[in-house]
């Protein structure tokens, strides 16, 4: 049993974007970060991946805590600014939108904190592991790495396997399969 | 060009069709083919019962793998700061003047493909382009064109 589960049952809770019952730990989203206490020193861990022991003390918030989780919803704000579960933990952590800072007015421009485009893909894994690990399909996978990481659906595959299915929609918190989707579907006609 | 199946296949049986040998074929493949055809990819897959998006995951994560074809000979200028303050924006610019591609190109005879660095770690050779695994150092802009000629008529 993990951490994050351990404290489900008596009734914790801890923010989690990439978290799905059915699924093997992943940890993408950090959200989960927790402070474990041992012998005086604390340390970080995702608790969806920690394992639960017994006599483990474990902080779910502190300040630490809520800064780390404030800086990583910014971070995934700028990627998919406002969708529900960010507007929601949002709430939580005191967070509308990305920081402005004054230092960076550029003519009449503000520029935000952290300067991406929005792709609105937080890159939790959810569609990519239900896919390989429920469904056992692999339609759709990570290409790239770093900025330049995405999530694509593969045409050869996503024309076979996505018809009936399509689980896998109603699983992304920030709703941007369908286009993604779609776009598959017109390449593997051509 | 494309590398045949039934060479890839060889290359497959040779590390015994093992899927744990995954990243070493592909290594493999990219050495002997310059490149990783999507064809190649799908018959990875086949072959080795892995999955497709994994091998994509695989083989656009490291920098090692190309899925466009490359040049026979990789030139790499070094844009380091050790040499870049000796000069080598100006060996850059004409490697691809005389080449006629920007860095992450390829010469459309297939002969160079160009890219630049951060550093290569030999920084009292700079300014230094490395051409396969020559490397050119204290270079200066006149010889450049001299030492890529010679790789370009070699056959």
């Amino acid at each position: 049993m993990t951490l994050l589960e351990a404290a489900r049952t008596v009734g914790i809770d801890i923010p989690t974007l990439c978290h799905h019952e059915k699924l093997a730990p992943y940890g993408a989203c950090r959200l989960c970060t927790v402070e474990i206490v041992r012998e005086q020193h604390s340390r970080l861990v995702a608790s969806y991946c920690y394992p639960a022991e017994d006599g483990l003390v474990v902080k779910t918030e502190t300040n630490r805590l809520s800064k780390i989780r404030k800086i990583l919803l910014e971070l995934m704000w700028a990627r998919a600014p406002g969708i529900a579960p960010l507007r929601e933990y949002g709430m939580r952590y005191d967070i509308t939108g990305v920081r402005t800072i004054r230092e960076f007015v550029i003519g009449y421009e503000i520029k935000t904190r952290f300067e991406t485009e929005p792709t609105f893909c937080i890159l939790c894994g959810l569609c990519v592991r239900y896919c390989a690990e429920i469904k056992k399909k692999h339609a759709i996978g990570f290409i790239g790495r770093g900025t330049q990481r995405e999530v694509v659906f593969f045409p050869k595959i996503a024309r076979k396997e996505c018809t009936g299915c399509r689980e896998c929609f109603s699983l992304c918190p920030t709703g941007i399969l369908p286009p993604h989707y779609a776009l598959a579907e017109v390449s593997s006609t051509k | 060009m494309v590398l045949e199946l039934t060479k890839i296949d060889e290359i497959i049986n040779k590390y015994g069709a093992d899927k744990a040998f995954l990243i070493q074929v592909l290594l493999h493949v990219q050495r002997e083919n310059r490149w990783l055809s999507k064809d190649a990819l799908i018959h990875f897959s086949e072959r080795l019962s892995v999955p497709l998006t994994q091998i994509y995951h695989i083989a656009t994560f490291y920098k090692a793998f190309s899925l466009i074809p490359r040049g026979r000979h990789q030139v790499t200028v070094c844009l380091g700061t050790a040499c870049h303050v000796r000069g080598s924006p100006h060996i850059l610019e004409r490697a691809q003047q005389f080449l006629g591609i920007s860095p992450g190109g390829t010469t459309p005879d297939l002969k160079f493909s160009l890219k630049s660095v951060n550093c290569l770690g030999c920084c009292a050779l700079g300014p230094v382009m490395v051409v396969g695994r020559k490397y050119h150092g204290k270079l200066s802009v006149s010889k450049v064109g001299e030492i890529l000629q010679s790789y370009g008529q070699e056959e």
